[in-house]
Order: structure tokens, then C-alpha cells, then sequence
């Protein structure tokens, strides 16, 4: 994909499995929006090639647009209408598109329900809260219950107490409808709690990819040990500090001197290369750590 | 039931819902009753007047007019509009994503923009009736000549409508439109005759769809006498179909092609740059 001249996105290989839930995770900027506007259809990529339901999300017809589901970051459309009114009419379009497997659309009272809207049904759409707002926006993404769902930043501006009743659901979705999700988002936690499998985009590339226990316990295994020894400093990165340190203290503990043992844990790598992003300083140190662990 | 004959009559709901809330929108409600007034009282002292050459009044002369240039403004002005302001807070877009979603969005808002329109030239015109003398209110054949006018008017603005707001992405840009428009209005007869003014400005004026459509209205709305005072001494139906209808169907081929373009050219972040735009406007 590319703006201008400008590449902004690399080589993004992502396939999905049905009912996964996919986070792509990453700071501003990575090209998380991008990549997710791709796949929705909604933009063309300079090159490659890009399946979504088996069809190019370029050309796909009414009936691939009625798989999908769409949340975008920033919705402020419909501000007259009344909640119920506007669930219930814009679920009638996917009517036809029902199977008998899938019941489409999704019925509002139940679909009000599940996003937590029921108090505010009668409600303009401009009266709305930001959380609520933003629960709307969900209940229309999935109101014709899509087989893929695309989430663009769905938590940011809910509270904790609506940021953990969206994550029940999107687990629900997942769970029981067997809905595959790709969500974006660049708050680490939550890509832990929802997803299979989350994938880390950083300067329009993919720098690491894994379940967030593969992630975790890749890095967590990794440990840093610094040291002084007569008026030189070393470095040295392994998976078993202990017995390093045991062998290194047995044959030269005397001269050692400055000795620190730091261990990167998911956090650590992932605020170093937001903090690379957002002062603009790219050391390089955080993307290392990842494809270190990629390569190993 | 088709996909396609779902959404029509889920954009036939929609025009519904949206000409309801409407209706109960106080903003909306002084947007639209406001230059009736504003007419009415222009129209009232108007109305000792006379059209040169008769001693008809030149007030009930104007209201005619006006509710053609009324016609050009509800079909082409609002729904570019409504077009430009959709594209801006996401509605359009919201629309892309459901499928069939234009297509009913498109029906509601020709709906919707068409019904006000019909709305208005009955709230213009029954006030007038209590003060005008003149208007042929009584005469089935006005009310004949009013039922293929009005649908002519639309069907030759409304495409119009739609080509001018798929191409304006700035809602500030529809100054570039209204002004031209102004313009229009001062050369093509709809509160004065232009019989006095030069020749080639007759000609430019009856190029457009607005001349034609305060003629309509005056043919539909007048006596026949009247027509004596009009360009080339008749009410021109024959012409005035043939300019409503070469609009009509230039805008009908280019309009599905601007609108295409328009919805395929829409994404995510198109909506949020422009609400970031919008947002210094007002800051």
C-alpha cells in the first residue's frame, strides 16, 4: 500500500482461521487503519493480493458485503435518528442475505440487549454518551451477524466498566456465533485478553506474531545480563540467566562489577517501540527484540 | 424478496423517517418557513403591481415563478446538500458498508428531498391564494399542467443535485454554487419579466432549467392571456419540455457515473481528514 510514494505498508501476511480473533496491535501511525481499510474494501493496494471470504475486497459483491461487519473509529452519521430505528432499518437490508444457518438481521431487542442499549433505545443518536455511541456503532457492525467482523479502535473512549462488558461480547461473538474478528488497537492488555493471535505492525511491517502466550513467554525467556570486568563492559543476552551468572560469578566473580540482570518482558518491547514511534527516535532496539525472538 | 427490492423499500422507509424527524426539527422547520415568509410578504407588497403590458398583478405573477426557482432549490440545492453533509459525518460511508446500503440511501434522500420540495410549493402557495387575485386555483387543467411540471422539474434538478454533491467534499464549497444560482435567479424572469433585458442574456437564461420551471408554474398558475406577455408570446411546452428533458437526461447518464465514483472513493479515514478539517474550521 502506498501513499504517494511512500510505501506505507510492507509485506502484511496475515491469514485468519474462522472464529479467531485476530488483534492487529500497534502505535499510531503503524498502519493498522490502513491495513484493516484494505480488507474492508474500502481502499486498494498498490499491489498483492488480498482474499477476504475468498473474494478480493475490491471486487466483492452485495452478498460478500453482507458477511462482513464494519466499525469504524470515528462514526457521528445518523445523529436524528432513534436508536431502535436506526438498528432496525439498517438490519432490513441484510434480510435476504439470511441462510439457514445464519438468521439475518440480528432482532434489535436481543441485538440492544447485547451491546447494553436497552435503556437507551428510544434515545436520539445524538443524545448519546461516547460509550453508548460507540456501542451503537458496534450493534450496527454486526446487525446483519456477520461471518467477519472488522473492529477499527472499538474500546477507545469507553469507560472500564463498558471497556470489559465490549470485551464479554466480542467474546461472545467469537464463542458461540463463531464470528472471526479483526480488531485494531494499540493497547497491549487488551490485545492480550481478546485475541488468538496478535499481530504487531510497526512502520507498515509486521515485526511479530504470535498467541499472546507465545509472545510473552518468548520474550520473557529472554534476559539481558550487563557487567563490568576490569574496566570493560559486556553484554550478553540467553534464555538461562541463572546458570550464566553461576558460571560467570565461579570463574571471575572478583573482577565483576556493575552486574545487572534485566529481563524484557511483552511490555517493556512493546512501550519501547511505541516510545520510538511517538518521539520519532528509532533506535531500532525494540523492532530487534521482536525479530530476535521471530528468528529463533 | 430481492436484495434490490429490499432496499428500495427500506430507502422508501428511510425517506419516511427522515421526513419525520424533519418535521419535528425546529432548525429544519425555520429553514424552510422562513423565506416562504419572506416571499409571502415580498409577494403581499407585490401585489398592487402590474405585469407590464396587462393590468395583471405582478405579485401573483411572482409567486408562480417563485415556486419554480422553489423547485430548483429543494431538488438541486438540497440534495447536493444533503450529499455534501452526509459524505462529512460518515452517513455515506455507513451506507458503503451494508449491502444495497446506497441504493436505499439514495431512495430515502430522493424522498425525502422531493416530498419537501412538494411540501413547500403547497405552504407557499395556499397563503398566497387568501391575497393574490388572479391564480387559477379552481381550474382542473392547472392542477393537470401542475402534476407533469413539478415531476419534470424534479426529475431535470434532482440528477443535478446529485452530480454538484458528489463532486463538493467541503461543505464551505457550496458557495460556489449558491452564487451562480443567484445569478440565474436576477436573469431568468422570476420576479421581473425578462423581455426588457439584451438578447443573449435571454438566450444564457434559457439554456438553464430555472427559466423554464418559473414558465411552468406561470402556465400552470396563470391565465392563459398571460402567456401573451412571455418570450415569443406562448407558454413554450413544447420547448420547455425539450430543456427540462435534455437536463434531465444529461444529469440521469452523469449522475449514477458521479455518484459511483463518489461512494468508491470513500473509506474510513477520507471521514475522519475531514473531520479533522472541520474541526479547525471551528476551533
Amino acid at each position: 500500500m502506498r501513499y504517494g510514494t511512500v510505501d506505507v505498508l510492507n509485506g502484511i501476511d496475515l491469514t485468519a482461521q474462522r472464529g479467531e480473533v485476530i488483534a492487529l496491535l500497534g502505535p499510531n501511525g503503524a498502519g493498522k487503519t490502513t491495513t484493516i481499510e484494505i480488507l474492508e474494501g474500502f481502499r486498494l493496494p498498490s499491489a498483492g493480493s488480498v482474499r477476504v471470504l475468498g473474494v478480493d475486497p475490491a471486487r466483492g459483491d452485495e452478498r460478500w458485503r453482507a458477511q462482513v461487519g464494519v466499525v469504524l473509529q470515528s462514526w457521528r452519521d445518523h445523529g436524528r435518528w432513534r436508536v431502535r430505528d436506526l438498528l432496525s432499518h439498517l438490519g432490513d437490508y441484510y434480510a435476504p442475505y439470511a441462510t439457514d444457518r445464519i438468521q439475518r438481521p440480528w432482532p434489535v431487542d436481543d441485538l440492544l440487549a447485547a451491546v447494553g442499549l436497552t435503556a437507551h433505545a428510544n434515545a436520539r443518536v445524538s443524545r448519546l454518551s461516547g460509550g453508548q455511541r460507540r456501542r451503537l456503532d458496534v450493534a450496527v457492525g454486526i446487525v446483519g451477524r456477520p461471518e467477519l467482523l472488522f473492529l477499527d479502535e472499538p474500546t477507545v473512549g469507553l469507560d472500564p466498566a463498558a471497556r470489559r462488558e465490549f470485551h464479554e461480547l466480542v467474546h461472545r461473538l467469537a464463542d458461540l456465533d463463531r464470528t472471526t474478528i479483526l480488531l485494531t488497537t494499540h493497547d497491549l492488555a487488551e490485545a492480550e485478553k481478546l485475541a488468538d493471535l496478535i499481530i504487531i505492525l510497526a512502520n507498515g511491517r509486521i515485526i511479530a506474531r504470535g498467541s499472546p502466550d507465545q509472545l510473552s513467554r518468548r520474550l520473557t525467556t529472554d534476559a539481558e545480563i550487563r557487567w563490568t570486568c576490569d574496566g570493560q563492559r559486556h553484554v550478553h543476552a540467553t534464555t538461562d540467566a541463572t546458570s550464566f551468572l553461576r558460571d560467570l560469578l565461579r570463574e571471575r566473580g572478583d573482577q565483576v562489577r556493575e552486574l545487572e540482570v534485566r529481563r524484557a518482558n511483552l511490555e517493556d518491547a512493546y512501550l519501547a517501540l511505541v516510545h520510538e514511534e511517538e518521539t520519532g527516535i528509532r533506535t531500532g532496539w525494540a523492532e530487534r527484540v521482536w525479530q530476535q525472538e521471530e528468528n529463533r | 424478496m430481492s436484495p434490490k427490492t429490499t432496499a428500495l423499500r427500506a430507502g422508501l422507509r428511510r425517506g419516511a423517517i427522515e421526513l419525520r424527524s424533519t418535521f419535528t426539527n425546529f432548525q429544519d422547520l425555520w429553514n424552510y418557513f422562513f423565506p416562504t415568509v419572506v416571499l409571502l410578504v415580498a409577494v403581499f407588497f407585490m401585489r398592487g403591481a402590474t405585469v407590464p403590458g396587462t393590468d395583471f398583478s405582478l405579485g401573483a405573477r411572482t409567486l408562480p415563478s417563485a415556486l419554480g426557482m422553489g423547485l430548483l432549490f429543494g431538488g438541486l440545492l438540497g440534495l447536493a446538500q444533503h450529499l455534501v453533509v452526509d459524505r462529512e459525518d460518515g452517513t455515506l460511508l455507513r451506507a458503503k458498508a451494508i449491502p444495497n446500503g446506497m441504493l436505499g440511501y439514495l431512495v430515502g434522500k430522493l424522498v425525502l428531498v422531493s416530498s419537501v420540495a412538494m411540501i413547500g410549493l403547497v405552504v407557499q402557495l395556499a397563503p398566497g391564494m387568501l391575497f393574490l387575485d388572479g391564480l387559477r386555483l379552481g381550474d382542473p387543467s392547472a392542477w393537470l399542467t401542475l402534476a407533469w411540471v413539478v415531476p419534470l422539474g424534479l426529475v431535470a434538478t434532482l440528477p443535478l443535485g446529485a452530480m454538484i454533491g458528489s463532486l463538493i467534499e467541503n461543505p464551505r464549497n457550496m458557495g460556489l454554487v449558491i452564487l451562480p444560482v443567484t445569478g440565474l435567479i436576477a436573469v431568468s424572469g422570476i420576479f421581473y419579466p425578462i423581455n426588457g433585458l439584451p438578447g443573449w442574456l435571454q438566450g444564457t437564461a434559457q439554456v438553464f432549467p430555472l427559466y423554464w420551471l418559473g414558465l411552468g408554474m406561470r402556465s400552470a398558475l396563470l391565465p392563459a392571456d398571460l402567456a401573451a406577455v412571455e418570450i415569443g408570446g406562448s407558454w413554450r411546452h413544447l420547448e420547455m419540455v425539450a430543456v427540462l428533458g435534455a437536463w434531465a437526461v444529461l444529469g440521469l447518464v452523469l449522475a449514477p457515473v458521479l455518484l459511483r465514483r463518489m461512494a468508491r472513493r470513500e473509506s474510513g479515514s477520507r471521514v475522519a481528514a475531514r473531520r479533522e478539517q472541520a474541526m479547525q474550521r471551528v476551533g
